[in-house]
């Protein structure tokens, strides 16, 4: 049972959050898991979002907004269904990460942090995501992807397109 | 998915269960797991303190603290809880040993969380991962969750009237909050932004309780060391530098990956023997032996080893021990420049001297990467990182001036050539990317 009436989210994630607040010594601890997993679902951290967070922590929408802009991840406007986020830190560049980056860029028709026409795909450069030494890499939504060529890209946009991509959450 | 590797030099003591399925509860437990826990219950707090202070091992995050001293120094009596903290918020540029535990050995941070709890008091403990490692989470998740059912975890671990909890925690993007401070400051709901100190956190932490904070590397090296004994685990290592480490070798070698070495074993093997060499047969330009914030070595010095101590004579830091290596084609204005676009981009702003001397170099950097360079830019950028070193809160001023210097001043004649119009390297950045993402 939701403990917050009208709640935004599904039944699942509501009775998630209910359980999530009870786990810390103080609610609030909850706050930056919530809302990446708000935004799993929602595809973004809408007013709405903060709205409903807000009450559930007994924080003030301040507080969450404040926090919310600290977070690379987090973001307040929606990004494809499929966001593409490409590595060019240091061990990825030495490996051709700005050749992937390109090469997504025209594939996909969009620059960073845009969202495709249709809503499919959004891209993002990234910094480090902890897989150097499978350089290049990116990540789709949640799930990584290694070794790149550009070849390796295309299966992989084809695939998510397709709709038949791994999508971890 | 990350690739295994491996290489007859190596010494398996963190990386012994990884590719054996030890992810499932029922495989950990057949290769000597949970046993670790139930010696530390029997022998109680001091018996674990001192075989962690007998094996001689150092945070694994980068700063290469003794861990059974860290341990030591939380107070016994406290009024308030005490908590464990893991720190895999695993996000220094060119890292990625954390991710091949999450993935394959779970269980030992499980393990050595519960165990860190015992020799503090703590009765709770939280595995913080960075917000892209989601499906290592998952796996930590079920981990966690597998413990329980078992009744590994909660009232009365193993029958010896002590509690334990475990909560796993998402992080959501944010180099800073790799940093002990900012990470406490996360999981409490805020703004990534680092305490002042001190106080410390052993004393005044995680919601004003005494805490222990580690690396997750240094957790997963706990199990082990008290199932082979301190002194066991010393002995692989060099002196003051016990045990070994997970070195990620990436950049332009022939066999990139994460490798288990003793401490102390020689750089320039684990480049050119364990690493394969250089890719393609090219020649060594450079190396930056500890992840992005160590300074760079030339290939001439590169003949040392690979511990806490001997990498600070020799100029640099082990860190954390993601060795990044840099063929001939490399233009060293280009590195640097995207070395410090990273770090400007990561500075929280909260003190002035990060923020405006991240912004400052990469901005002459930046000039001078597109040709308009004057002649006194080098100087220039040394000393603004001079003046960035130990005056900010916490180290990412630090994490960006070391790098800096270590070009600049190794590599003070390709800059002032680059200003001159003749440019070494081959160019990958183009004018357009570089004023996209950071
Ligand atoms: S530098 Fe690209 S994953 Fe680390």
């Amino acid at each position: 049972m939701s403990t917050i009436t009208n709640s935004i989210f599904t039944p699942e994630t509501a009775a998630r959050f209910d359980h999530l607040v009870t786990l810390y010594p103080v609610k609030r601890s909850a706050l930056v898991p919530m809302l990446l997993y708000a935004q799993d679902e929602v595809g973004y951290v809408s007013d709405a979002v903060v709205a409903e967070i807000a009450q559930r922590l007994d924080l003030l929408e301040l507080d969450v907004r404040n926090v919310l802009s600290y977070y690379s991840m987090l973001r307040t406007k929606p990004a494809g269904r499929y966001n593409v986020q490409v590595c060019t830190n240091i061990s990825c560049m030495l490996r051709g990460g700005y050749e992937i980056l390109d090469h997504c860029k025209h594939k996909l028709g969009i620059g960073h942090k845009e969202v495709t026409a249709d809503g499919v795909f959004s891209l993002e450069e990234v910094e480090c995501i902890g897989a150097c030494c499978w350089a290049p890499a990116m990540q789709v939504n949640y799930d990584f992807h290694d070794n790149l060529t550009t070849v390796k890209v295309d299966e992989i946009i084809e695939t998510y397109r397709a709709g038949k991509g791994k999508d971890v959450k | 998915m990350p690739t295994l590797v491996s290489h007859p030099d190596e010494v398996k003591v963190i990386s012994r269960r990884f590719g054996q399925g030890a992810a499932d509860i029922d495989r950990y437990l057949e290769l000597d797991g949970y046993k670790a826990v139930q010696k530390a219950i029997a022998e109680g707090p001091d018996w674990i303190i001192n075989v962690m202070k007998a094996s001689g091992l150092r945070g694994r995050g980068g700063a290469g603290f003794p861990t059974g001293l860290k341990w030591s120094f939380v107070p016994k009596q406290s009024e308030k809880p005490k908590y464990v903290l893991v720190n895999g918020d695993e996000s220094e540029p060119g890292t990625c040993k954390d991710h091949v535990i999450f993935l394959h050995d779970p269980h030992a941070i499980v393990e050595g969380t519960m165990i860190a709890g015992l020799a503090i008091g703590a009765k709770m403990g939280f595995i913080y991962l960075r917000g892209e490692y989601r499906y290592l989470l998952k796996i930590v998740e079920k981990a966690v969750a597998d413990a329980y059912a078992k009744g590994f975890l909660g009232k009365n671990i193993f029958g010896s009237g002590i509690d334990f909890d475990i909560v796993t925690q998402s992080g959501a993007g944010a180099y800073e909050v790799g940093e002990e401070s900012a990470l406490m400051e996360s999981l409490e709901g805020k703004r990534g932004v680092p305490r002042i100190k001190p106080p410390f956190p052993a004393v005044v932490g995680l919601y004003g309780g005494p805490t222990v904070i580690n690396n997750a590397e240094t957790i997963a090296s706990v199990p082990h060391i008290l199932l082979m004994g301190g002194e066991e685990y010393a002995k692989i290592g060099s002196e003051r530098n016990g045990g070994t480490r997970l070195f990620g070798i990436s950049g332009h070698v022939e066999r990139p990956g994460v490798y288990e070495l003793p401490m102390g074993y020689n750089l320039k093997k684990a480049i050119y023997d364990v690493a394969g060499g250089i890719k393609d047969g090219k020649k060594l330009k450079a190396v930056v032996p500890g992840g992005s914030s160590c300074p760079v070595l030339l290939p001439e010095e590169i003949d040392v080893g690979l511990d806490f101590d001997q990498m600070g004579k020799a100029g640099t830091m082990l860190g954390s021990g993601g060795i990044v290596v840099l063929d001939e084609t490399v233009s060293i204005v280009e590195f640097a420049l995207r070395t410090i676009s990273f770090y400007q981009h990561e500075s929280c702003g909260w003190c002035i001297p990060c923020r405006e001397g991240t912004d400052w170099i990469k901005k002459t950097m930046t000039r001078i990467y597109n040709g308009g360079g004057n002649k006194k830019d080098a100087a220039n950028i040394q000393y603004l990182a001079e003046n960035m070193m130990g005056r900010t809160f916490c180290p990412l001023g630090d994490a960006a001036a070391m790098p800096t210097l270590g070009f600049i001043k190794k590599f003070r004649k390709e800059f002032e050539e680059y200003i001159e119009g003749n440019k070494a390297g081959t160019p990958i950045i183009t004018v357009q990317q570089l004023v996209g993402a950071h």
